[in-house]
């Protein structure tokens, strides 16, 4: 099932056809993965079903962590005949779970789709238990559920699910709230560059610590790192913040452009910020340099998945030289993704949604020399002779700013380079 | 409610997509929530397969829910027979799929479709993923072949005497424990012995191929945990035996061969079957180190079980635990560990394993993924003997573990994280020399698996392991740091179990050779 939204502005922006069908992505409580890794001391706490476990190990990679900070309470058929009390069972597991980890600052009570079907109450429980154990952590809840995230959404959730505890702002301070979860080697480095055009109230959100929590208000201007997070800006805006429209900071121009846009809100000029940044600029610039010669004039295909899918092909187009033979995005967010849309232009295949079987036959009939997609898909795809790319490494990897736009490009050149490389016969 | 950190079987439904990823020709229909999908890339990735597994999902939303999920499912199903035309389509729900009660069985056999359908029941909230394996397989095999069951009374027809003996391999599927190999070696093994394989099912099967089951003289219940219930059925039914020794380890391989030559009516000498070489190495001298290893085991229950008979009878360890996650094995687990003086860790609880594996300090742990973990952590050899487990026990090179060839390739296995025999006199001989230090590792070793570089001890300045436990005089904290360091914990440990139930307050010299003699065998 496909139709083609017709568009008003169908001149500089790309059509856009939407698809319903099977859809193979991760639901939101993958975002788990990486979120309990940058915020240090908090839990998530998943409250569903066996499934849920075994999703999280499972795309975790199987059991890096002797004891991870995430966990699943598991419902069993006591709790869904109603024979248990599931709020009791509740705060009876948070009791055990804090008695083993007092080192932790934050839990998440995380909802997952059997949660939701029998509309278990997480929020009502995370305020309850906040009550009993309110001079030691924070309590919030969010979803991570499948029937209402995908994959990266789960941060989306996440993060939206702190905003009523973020302090309010001073009244007419200026600051930057940079949000979206970044390794802590790339806040380093956009750190120093935001002090080299002069900006120095910047805060990141999520911060490593779940106590470092960022002041919003009418001052906040919030800049996305990451494109996936519809909510948590709708939350921020609500509490004055207002988000400045920008591309993402993926390539080099994309960075650039990243940083030109907090940098207006400075009242400082473009080229103001390419002067102060020309150093890293031209660094990148010679990094990408290198990678470049094996992307350029390939052709790479999209499935949706981490809903990176459109800055990445704008970057791989732009400053690569690949040609797209299709973007696809589990979702269409036409606000955070307004910057991003217009460099990409119209001339662009661009898919919202899923339907699974169709979009693998348009990928053999394509034949890209890239296919972008989820783990379940890859191995399957390189046994036709395709070259692939998984998608979850773009969000493991740190990917964004200046001094990453090589290893970006990396990763898509590096199945490549291989193919080349190889003497060894196909798969098949 | 059960707080969970790491699970050792997946749910229900992803035991039926094992079936499904295992045969040919068939499809499974789930109706799931999107994001179950994840469990393709347990066969895709773990197992590297290179196609997905035969299921489509319904993946419904919840923008979908109360009002058209029924008509996915109809939509799903009709889609997936017109793509696939599958010989047989099985339909199931995941765990949220059940709640919403949608009855995706009913659905598809009021939906007039093409191939014949097989609805499974999975019962999300109380069972597990091998559960879930068996009762796919039975309900497939008995939906297959219950019509063609003789009549109650009507005996078996007798195999015709021109007609070679017969068997089926019952059980192995994709992500089993080595199953690819397994059933290798055991086909090469019944066709030595004269006995054809008739049909291997669920693995490379196609529903045709499960027609011809009742063909074959008995059935090798190969891997219980997704095979016994079928297997216990055809008996019933068709009257066929089970052969129900598992080849796993050298002396189950010989059990085995004399059960299939027993229920066959064979007419050969079991000895002259084959040989492996693990008797021979296991009595050459350089073993003789394994003698008393303390052992802990955890597994599946049909790898748990053999992992102690082999461990005790034929590498000479000492089993100092043995447990498994597998809930429907419990009762043989639990009496092997009677007949070794133990109590069985019954569980699918990995803080409980570990829990038992830091008091029982073993000196090699023998287990899944998630015991080479523990293993680690606690600077413990380790060997992976069962599923769950990582993309590394997938390996390239045939690598079997049942029969002869995988006696050989268990013998290897276990020792290879451990210290040589030679090796460990050299290590005690040399521990003074200022090359040599403590967390230097034996040569054989790469990084994985372990030597004694993360033993606690190392780094623990030496107060005593317990609280409440008695002092170390500095003679005998002295003493104990001469005491090889892969031994020392457990010299520690001992001596301060000693002195405790000695009463005594503090450990001297004499305390500690007063315990060395106690403990001695």
């Amino acid at each position: 099932m496909s139709q083609v939204i017709a568009r008003a502005d169908a001149d500089t922006l790309p059509e856009v056809t939407t698809e319903r069908g099977e859809r193979a992505v991760f639901c939101g409580l993958t975002s788990i993965i990486w979120l309990h890794r940058r915020i240090q001391d908090a839990f998530f706490l998943v409250v569903g079903s066996r499934t849920c476990a075994h999703l999280l190990q499972s795309a975790a990679g199987v059991m890096i962590f002797a004891e991870p900070r995430f966990a699943t309470a598991i419902l069993g058929e006591r709790d869904l005949a109603g024979m248990a009390d599931c709020h009791e069972e509740l705060d009876r597991v948070v009791s055990e779970l804090l008695a083993r980890r007092p080192d932790i600052r934050r839990l998440f009570l995380v909802g997952s789709c059997p949660s939701e079907v029998i509309k278990l109450d997480l929020a009502n429980a995370a305020a309850r238990l906040q009550g009993v154990h309110d001079n030691r952590l924070r309590i919030s809840a969010f979803s991570g559920s499948g029937i209402e995230t995908t994959f990266t959404q789960g941060e989306d959730q996440c993060l939206a699910s702190m905003v009523p505890d973020l302090p309010a702002a001073p009244e007419g301070a200026q600051r930057l709230m940079v949000v979206g979860t970044l390794a802590d080697i790339v806040e380093e480095q956009l750190r120093r560059h935001f002090a080299q055009l002069g900006i120095t109230d910047v805060d990141f959100f999520p911060a490593a610590r779940a106590d470092d929590l960022p002041p919003v208000g009418l001052g906040t201007h919030v800049l996305l790192a990451q494109p996936y997070l519809s909510d948590t800006v709708t939350a921020l805006c609500k509490r004055g913040a207002k988000l400045v429209s920008a591309p993402y900071p993926l390539g080099v121009e994309g960075t650039l452009a990243w940083f030109q846009a907090a940098a207006a809100e400075w009242g400082h000029s473009a080229d103001f910020v390419h002067e102060a940044l020309a150093i890293p600029l031209a660094r990148a610039q010679k990094s990408l340099a290198k990678v470049r010669e094996s992307l350029q004039g390939r052709t790479i295909h999209f499935l949706p998945d981490s809903q990176l899918e459109i800055p990445l092909a704008r970057f791989l187009r732009d400053e690569c030289g690949m040609s797209l033979t299709e973007v696809a995005t589990p979702y269409l967010d036409q606000t955070l993704m307004a910057a991003e849309l217009q460099r990409l232009g119209p001339d662009v295949s661009l898919v919202e949604g899923s339907d699974l079987d169709s979009a693998l036959a348009r990928v053999r009939d394509h034949r890209p020399d890239l296919t972008v997609c989820g783990m379940g898909i890859a191995n399957p795809l390189e046994a036709e002779g395709l070259r692939t790319k998984w998608s979850i490494e773009l969000i493991f990897t740190p990917i964004q700013g200046f001094d990453q736009v090589a290893d970006l490009a990396g990763l898509f050149a590096r199945p490549l380079v291989r193919e080349r490389q190889l003497e060894v016969g196909s798969w098949s | 409610m059960e707080l969970t950190l790491w699970t050792y079987e997946g749910p229900p439904h992803v035991g039926a997509i094992r079936i499904a990823a295992s045969m040919r020709d068939v499809h499974l229909v789930l109706h799931a929530p999107q994001g179950d999908t994840y469990a393709d890339l347990l066969f895709t990735m773990i197992e590297r397969e290179g196609r997905r597994p035969p299921v489509t999902w319904t993946t419904f939303q919840a923008r979908d829910l109360g009002s058209s999920t029924a008509e996915m499912v109809i939509e799903t199903l009709k889609g997936a027979c017109d793509r696939y035309q599958p010989q047989v389509l099985l339909v199931a729900e995941s765990c949220t799929g059940e709640l919403i009660q949608d009855q995706p069985g009913a659905l598809a056999k009021g939906a007039g479709l093409s191939a014949p359908i097989i609805p499974i029941e999975m019962a999300a909230y109380t069972r597990k993923e091998n559960w879930g394996a068996s009762e796919t397989f039975y309900q497939l095999v008995r939906g297959l072949l219950a019509a063609k069951a003789p009549k109650p009374g009507e005996e078996r027809p007798a195999r015709p005497v021109n007609q070679s003996p017969s068997v089926n391999l019952i059980g192995p599927t994709k992500l089993g424990f080595r199953c690819r190999d397994d059933v290798i070696e055991i086909r090469r093994l019944l066709e030595k012995m004269g006995v054809r394989v008739n049909v291997v099912a669920p693995l490379d099967a196609t529903p045709h191929d499960l027609l011809r089951i009742p063909e074959a003289d008995a059935n090798v219940n190969l891997a219980p945990e997704v095979g016994e219930l079928t297997c216990d059925w055809l008996k019933r039914q068709f009257k066929q035996p089970t052969i129900s020794t598992v080849p796993l380890g050298w002396g189950a391989t010989r059990d085995f061969i004399s059960e299939v030559i027993d229920t066959l009516g064979l007419d050969m000498d079991p000895d002259a079957v084959g040989e492996s070489r693990l008797p021979w190495y296991s009595r050459s001298v350089d073993s003789t180190y394994l003698t008393g290893k303390r052992v802990f085991i955890f597994a599946d229950g049909t790898h748990a079980l053999a992992a102690a008979r082999m461990a005790r009878d034929e590498m000479g360890f000492e089993v100092v635990g043995l447990g498994t996650y597998s809930r429907e094995r419990a009762r043989d687990v639990r009496a092997l560990a009677t007949e070794y003086g133990l109590e069985a860790l019954i569980t699918d609880d990995y803080l409980a394993v570990e829990r038992a594996v830091t008091e029982l300090q073993p000196e090699m742990v023998l287990g899944t993924q998630m015991e080479r973990h523990i293993a680690k952590r606690l600077g413990i050899p380790c060997a992976v003997i069962s599923t769950p487990a990582h993309v590394q026990d997938y390996p390239a090179r045939y690598s079997p573990q049942m029969g002869f060839e995988g006696s050989n390739v268990i013998f290897d296995t276990w020792v290879h994280p451990l210290i040589m025999g030679l090796e460990e006199h050299l290590l005690t001989m040399f521990r003074d020399d200022f090359e040599f230090n403590d967390g230097a590792v034996p040569s054989h070793l790469g990084g994985e698996g372990g030597g004694g570089a993360q033993q606690p001890d190392n780094v623990t300045p030496i107060t005593p392991s317990e609280p409440g436990a008695v002092a170390w005089a500095v003679s005998a904290e002295k003493e104990l740091r001469k005491i090889p360091f892969f031994v020392r914990g457990k010299a520690r440990r001992n001596t301060e179990h000693f002195a405790q139930e000695q009463g005594l307050s503090v450990i001297d010299v004499e305390t500690l050779y007063e315990a060395k003699a106690h403990f001695s065998r």
